[in-house]
């Protein structure tokens, strides 16, 4: 008992690890993929071709002074960092990244991540609200909308492989996946699930809330140092999060051939994550009431059309 | 319209530190909800009175003061200013120096507008625009380098002329920049012209009626965008633009898009000027007028003859008189209608300067632009709107 507590705990350490670490470098590609699509090199300066970069911008953000505002709601302010970062971090415990590592592999996992993703935007609502400030105000008003706008796109999308694989389980799902890869007869609902990552984790060309030209920063406008950090991290661990299941959703997770299983699923999850870069490099930002007019009008109702054919399908071959 | 017993106005401050502002421009934005209900532009951040310092410059001593005025075409504004006070002197301009005046001040053009399409996609989102377009202004600013010394405030442009002939290899980088530059618009415009999401953004977006813009004499794009088709270039010719085959790009729509689709094409259009211009102009010749009210006296004269040595003297140390009289000269700078206005009472220095600058009319549209859009547009209208906080403080 204790053994399996330790052997547990061994594990969550080393998968935040390398969460930490994999976000970290993730600043890093951004700025070098981003820098040579726009015929540039990105950082060049610290350590051997720049690695060394997500290093001293840690170092940094860790020994700037920490301000808080004078008006600001204070309970609210201190708590709303954490519950930007740990949902991402905390989604990690059920992905299946080889058939053997997974840290808790529960019945509804498909629920828990979409949860915890939720719980996420908590943080941005909060330390909007929480700063006293407009801009930080607009920055969460705009990310409740946004909420309100994908989350039943992005749960409907899902359902898809879900019914396909008759699990919640991730790696039941992945699984299921052996032969034929969901993204296939699924594609709709790829294609649906993919525009809403990128809306669940506030990136371009969704990435309203934080805004830089109109909103300044948005939601963490108020910050310094390692709460503004925090946000970095939750923002990019929950990149992470929506890839992986982007991998283990459609693409097959850790399935494939000739190499071993973990490889498979970072390649997966690194192409769509790549995907989110070139994503940044190449369109112009929504406007939120058009971010809303794209999921009520268009994603929720083919979303709805999808489930309800591959519902159909799936009775239908089950009897 | 507004029912403030149900929704609450609150007044959001933007700028003078504020990313996409363009400079220290200060906007003081009532928003209900997202929604615009007022903006005021605050401006007077960059004063620096040149108005009233040109009073106590020479006319020659003026030329620098304009530079800074719209410091991403400065050329142009040169251009401006010496057209303005060569016509009190009605001087003879030497062929050379009229094409290097179109070159430049089409230059002058490409650069500016390769600004307002970065920056403009920039605020909108579009950030590999900025990266690209800014690329090719590199290429400009370096034979502004090569050319004239300065990548911006190169006050190249003198009364009477230009101030020296271009090194060789200024015109062999231009040829080659003319030959490619085509193709870099279409890059732009790949990125952007046809995409749902810069359509989206920007159909619709800041409408200017043709009435809208008589009332408030916006110039330039902002008038062309609007289904008027003016162009000082060819309405009220100067320098040589006769001479040359371009086309004028009208829009009817009146909205940002449209004015953005003018631009795009005029930039193409002022490649046309600079290509027709590198083949038209005479190899060689003087590029400085030898009218002796303005110009300076040649060397060879200053070195035998008194009387030169002394006008010389005169010149440099106290200027050449203008006589009295007033004078007003608009070009189609970058931004629109740039105009000087000069009063003289005869004396070395301009009585009084007027100038009439493209962006501080322009502004005055914004709130009629952004009344009733979102917060979220605002920015897409303030860079539609093209501002140059140099050119509105002055």
């Amino acid at each position: 008992m204790v053994l399996a507590i330790v052997f547990t705990l061994i594990k969550i350490l080393i998968i935040v690890v390398c969460v930490l670490t994999g976000v970290a470098y993730m600043t890093y590609a951004e700025r070098k993929v981003i820098g040579h699509m726009q015929v540039r090199l990105g950082p060049v300066h610290t350590g051997p071709m720049g690695l060394l970069q997500p290093l001293a911008d840690g170092l940094k953000l860790m020994s700037k002074e920490d301000m808080t505002p004078d008006m600001v709601d204070k309970p609210v302010f201190y708590v709303a960092p954490f519950l930007g970062m740990v949902p991402g971090i905390a989604a990690f415990a059920v992905i299946p990244f080889a058939p053997n590592i997974v840290v808790a592999d529960i019945n509804v996992g498909v629920l828990y991540v979409l949860a915890l993703s939720s719980v996420g935007v908590y943080g941005i609502i909060m330390s909007g609200w929480a700063s006293n400030s407009k801009y930080a105000t607009l920055g969460s008003l705009r990310s409740s909308a946004q909420i309100i706008s994908y989350e039943t796109a992005m749960g409907l999308s899902i359902l898809g492989p879900v019914l396909l694989a008759g699990s919640l389980n991730l790696k039941e799902i992945t699984e299921a996946q052996r032969g034929l890869w969901f993204f296939i007869p699924q594609f709709v609902a790829f294609v649906i699930y993919s525009i809403s990552a990128v809306a669940e984790t506030n990136r371009a060309p969704f990435d309203l809330p934080e805004a830089e030209t109109e909103l300044v920063a948005g939601f963490h406008v108020e910050y310094s140092g390692m709460r503004f950090a925090m946000f970095f991290l939750g923002e990019y661990a929950n990149m992470y999060v929506v890839s992986s299941m982007c991998a283990i959703l459609f693409l097959g997770g850790y399935t494939g051939p000739l190499l071993p299983p973990l490889v498979w699923f970072l390649i997966k999850m690194l192409a769509f994550m790549f995907f989110f870069l070139w994503l940044r490099a190449t369109l112009p930002r929504l406007r939120f009431d058009q971010l809303m007019n794209l999921g009520w009008k268009v994603l929720i109702p083919i979303a709805l059309a999808n489930l309800l054919i591959t519902s159909i399908v799936v009775y239908a071959i089950r009897n | 319209m507004i029912n403030n017993n149900i929704s609450e106005v609150i007044t959001v401050n933007m700028g003078p530190q504020h990313p996409s502002t363009h400079g220290v421009l200060r906007l003081v934005v009532d928003i209900d909800g997202e929604t615009i209900v007022n903006v005021e532009p605050d401006v007077g951040f960059l004063h620096r009175g040149t108005e009233k310092l040109a009073e106590n410059r020479t006319y020659h001593q003026v030329i620098p003061l304009t530079d800074r005025l719209d410091y991403l075409s400065p050329l142009s504004n040169n251009l401006a200013y010496c057209l303005a006070v060569e016509k009190f002197f009605d001087v003879k301009i030497p062929e050379r120096a009229e094409y290097l005046r179109v070159i430049l001040a089409e230059m002058a053009r490409v650069a500016s507008h390769l600004v307002w399409v970065a920056t403009h996609a920039l605020d909108i989102g579009a950030m590999t625009v900025f990266l690209y377009a800014f690329r090719e202004r590199e290429e400009i600013l370096d034979m502004f380098e090569v050319g004239t010394g300065q990548r911006m405030t190169s006050s190249w442009i003198r009364i009477g002329g230009i101030r020296a002939d271009m090194p060789e290899d200024f015109f062999v980088r231009l040829k080659s920049f003319t030959d490619k530059f085509d193709s870099c618009v279409d890059l732009y415009e790949n990125l952007l012209t046809n995409n749902r999401i810069w359509k989206m953004r920007t159909i619709g977006i800041g409408h200017l009626s043709d009435e809208d813009v008589q009332a408030y004499g916006t110039s330039g794009p902002l008038m062309r965008g609007s289904g008027i088709d003016f162009d000082l270039r060819r309405d009220e010719p100067y320098g040589i633009y006769d001479r040359f085959k371009w086309e004028i790009p009208v829009e009817e729509a009146g909205d940002t898009y449209a004015r953005y689709k003018v631009r795009m094409k005029e930039m193409r259009e002022a490649n046309k000027i600079l290509q027709q211009a590198l083949e038209q102009i005479p190899a060689t010749g003087e590029v400085m007028t030898d009218d002796p009210r303005v110009a300076l006296p040649a060397h060879e004269d200053v070195y035998e003859r008194m009387e030169a040595l002394i006008r010389r003297f005169y010149i440099v140390s106290k200027g050449f008189k203008a006589p009295k009289g007033e004078t007003y000269q608009g070009i189609e700078a970058p931004k629109g209608e740039l105009g000087f206005y000069l009063v003289s009472e005869g004396e070395e220095r301009p009585y009084r300067m007027k100038i009439r600058a493209p962006s501080y009319v322009n502004l005055g549209a914004l709130n009629k632009m952004a009344q009733g859009h979102m917060l979220a547009d605002l920015v897409a209208i303030v860079g539609t709107n093209d501002v140059v906080l140099g050119e509105i403080d002055r």
